[in-house]
Formats: structure tokens, sequence, C-alpha cells
């Protein structure tokens, strides 16, 4: 089976790439665009660790295939620091020690701006739901509810 | 493995009624794309249905019901302020399906596509009087949605043949609807039981109702008694216990990690109970 040629934008940028149908558009990421922030960790939708945003959507993307992202605009942990400047979030994961082994942080990075977008100003029942679908097994998650909540505090006190 | 991205149904089912080797048609891929990853099922062919014009779309038809296009997500369903008036439980009920990144993708059409006996939107819709129009290349039907699955994993539609919308009825005055499920945990896990009701009544008295389970037999079954326990009843303690021994009477359910066969049978009826009181109160407020 011929590779399928994608033309899609990757945080803001133009990309175009080759995969095979079968390739997910994590596998795309990190074995074709070298974008290795969203993990696998079990492949099948359940960790989160994958995470990434498709047309402002929150999806996991291992359960998406690569040709699937024609035209649409995708949006990964390498795109949340402008430049040398941290995001708020990465700040205050940082702060918070909000990460231990690391591999869950870019979906839930990813999850929690995409959540901070549609409601500045969330509860912690609400950071907790929104995030129920990304696993952490290191840090447990108080530290990381906490560094979000802070997060949103600033970029209100900010904007 | 072939991709296709038909720009119709006519060209969906064409496909899918002349394609040699395992067929699957991808909306969400929330289920597909994991069975694939677990060599449960290797597609030949994949038919990726969300280029078909309206499938994305959650439309007000003329006799004021919804049409919900197969590609709308869950996420797209909570958004919808319409949909969540008219029918908080059927919203309800596929948001409990998976996570914040499972909504994003997950389909209405595809959890009952999927037949799984625990899927949680099902009962929901059936209660709702949801409808399918079943379209292959014969041409379209329209069925209840409790005609689709017919045991796990397996549903009544033929080759070549697709859901290519979903509709809910109109929601009436003094209607509403409800879903719960039971798991041992708080989110992001499986129906051991689920159980959907919808109701209609005249200031305190229940004019109808329509309840249907999950999760305790092959299928959703619909509990054909419930209006006997609940229409002309004002849900007193009598009226609920006749309805949550219906739900009991209708279990068949499995003895598994997930609960036993004592248990579930169990639960369905404190679920029947718990729905009722819910759709009890929309109903009313909706009068």
């Amino acid at each position: 089976m011929s590779s399928i040629h994608v033309t899609t934008q990757v945080n803001g940028d133009a990309v175009e790439f080759l995969c095979d149908t079968r390739e997910t558009l994590l596998d795309v990421l990190r074995d074709r665009l070298d974008l290795t922030g969203a993990k696998e960790g079990c492949g099948t939708g359940d960790c989160g660790a994958c995470s990434v945003t498709v047309n402002g959507r929150l999806v996991c993307s291992c359960l998406m295939l690569g040709v699937e992202a024609e035209g649409k605009a995708i949006e990964t942990v390498e795109g949340i620091a402008k430049g040398e400047d941290l995001h708020p979030l990465q700040r205050k994961f940082i702060e918070h020690a909000a990460l231990q082994c690391g591999i869950c942080t870019p979906g839930i990075l990813i999850a929690a701006r995409n959540l901070l977008e549609r409601n500045p100003d969330p509860t912690e029942t609400e950071v907790r739901y929104w995030l129920a679908g990304n696993l952490c097994r290191c840090t447990g998650y108080d530290k990381i509810v906490r560094a979000v909540m802070d997060a949103a505090e600033e970029m209100r006190e900010a904007s | 493995m072939q991709y296709h991205t038909p720009a119709s149904f006519d060209e969906a089912t064409a496909l899918a009624a002349t394609a040699t080797g395992t067929t699957r048609f991808l909306a969400g891929g929330t289920d597909v794309l994991v069975q694939m990853r677990l060599d449960l099922v290797t597609p030949d062919v994949l038919i990726d249905v969300k280029k078909i014009a309206g499938v994305h779309d959650i439309v007000r038809e003329e006799d004021g019901g919804w049409r919900i296009g197969i590609a709308v997500t869950g996420a797209e369903m909570s958004e919808h302020e319409g949909l969540c008036r008219d029918w908080p439980g059927l919203v309800e009920a596929m948001d409990l399906v998976g996570s914040t990144q499972v909504q994003g993708r997950a389909t209405l059409t595809g959890n009952l596509c999927n037949a799984s006996p625990a899927a949680d939107s099902v009962p929901a819709m059936v209660a709702a009087g949801v409808e399918a129009t079943v379209t292959g290349p014969k041409g379209s039907r329209r069925v209840p949605v409790e005609a689709i699955p017919t045991g796990p994993g397996k549903t009544s539609l033929a080759r070549g043949e697709m859901i290519s919308a979903l509709h809910v009825p109109a929601r009436v005055r003094g209607g509403g609807d409800a879903y719960l499920r039971f798991i041992p945990r708080t989110e992001m896990d499986i129906a051991v039981v689920g159980c959907g009701i919808d109701l209609t009544v005249e200031g305190e008295t229940i004019t109808g109702a329509r309840m249907a389970l999950g999760a305790v037999a092959p299928c959703v079954v619909a509990v054909r008694g419930a209006p006997d326990a609940l229409v002309g009843t004002a849900l007193e303690d009598a009226a609920l216990a006749a309805l949550a021994d219906l739900a009991q009477a209708a279990c068949n359910p499995i003895d598994d990690k997930r609960g036993t066969v004592g248990f579930r049978t169990h639960v369905a009826g404190v679920l029947a109970r718990r729905v009722a009181r819910i759709a009890y109160d929309r109903a009313r407020e909706n009068q």
C-alpha cells in the first residue's frame, strides 16, 4: 500500500507528510515530524499521554489516524511556550513540582490549556473531571491540580 | 489498508457493498482504532464518513425533533443548548462515555454500532424513542435504535448498510428524561448497570413512561411494562416499587468481575427508582 500525502498545520506551521494509512496521528507526530512531546502510554485512549488538540478540540492522538489530519490545525506541547518564555502552566508545574517522571506532563499541559481557554476560572472539581482522562503514576494528582488552579489564577490576573 | 473518504452516503454504501475483506466505517474511531491497535480487527478497507455533507450537524427537524449527524461528537452534543434543554438525560448518557479526549471524538452513532451491552447512550436513546435511518445500496429505512444491536459487538446492519442519521423525537410539554449508571468509581469506567427513562406528566400525574436498561443482558432491554407501573400515578412509593420490580424482572445479566447476577439485578431496581425521580422532576418543571 503506497503512502498517502497529507497537508496539515502543526503548531501554526504548514506541514506535509507521507504516511501509511494505518499510522496514528501519534505515530506521525513522533516518527515523521520529530515532535516527541506527545507520548504513547497505553495506545488505546485510556491514559491521555498522547493528548493534542485538533481544530481546538482535545483528543488522544493515538485514537486518530495520521491521514485524518488532512486540512486540520494540530497543537502539541511543543507549541505551548513562546520561544524561551514558558507558558504559565509550564512555570507553575515546575514551581509546584507537579511532575516526576514527566511522561504524562505534555498531555496534561495540553489538556489543561484547552480547559483554561474554555473556562478561565474552573473549580477544582471541574479541573479534576476535565483531567480524568490523563493518568499520572508518579506525583499523584494534587500537585498537578494545584498547579493548574494557580496558573489559572495568574492568567486571569494577567488578562 | 485502503482508506476512503466518500463525499456521500451513496458513495459510502457502494464502497462498503463492493469492498473485499474486512470493512469498517470510521467516525470518531474511539472503538475502531483501539480494535486495530489490539489486533482484534485489522480492516482491509476503512471508510471514513466524516467528509459526507451534514454529518457534523445537529439540526432541528420540521416536527420539532433533532437530527443528529453520524459524526457529531459527545462534546458537540454537550455544547448544544437546544438538545441539552430538550433531552438532558440523553446528553448526560453520552457524556458519561470516556474522558474529555474521548468525548472530542466519540459519536452517538458509534456508541450504538459498537454494540456493547454496556453502551451508556443506548438505554437513553431507547427511552427517548430515538430512531436511526439505515442507508444501504437498496435505499433507506428508519428503525428504532433498539433494532440495531443484536448481541455483543453485533448489529442488524447488513453488508453495505450504515446508519446515516439519528432522529430524536420532539420534546413534548411535560416531558423529561434521565440516565444513570453504576460504576465502582467516580469516572472513567464501564457501566455495571445503566438505566434510562423518559416520562411525561400532566400536573402531578404521569401520562407516559418509557424505560430501558443497559449492561444487564446481551442487548439493551426496553422495560415494556414501565407505563403499567407509572401511568396514572404521582410516583408514589408503590409506583416506584412496582417500577423497580419490573426493572429487576427484565434483567438477564452475566456474572463477571464487574458485578454478579444478583448485584446487577439489585442495582437495576435502585437505578430505576433514581432515574424515575430525576425525570419526574424534570417533566414537572417542563410544563
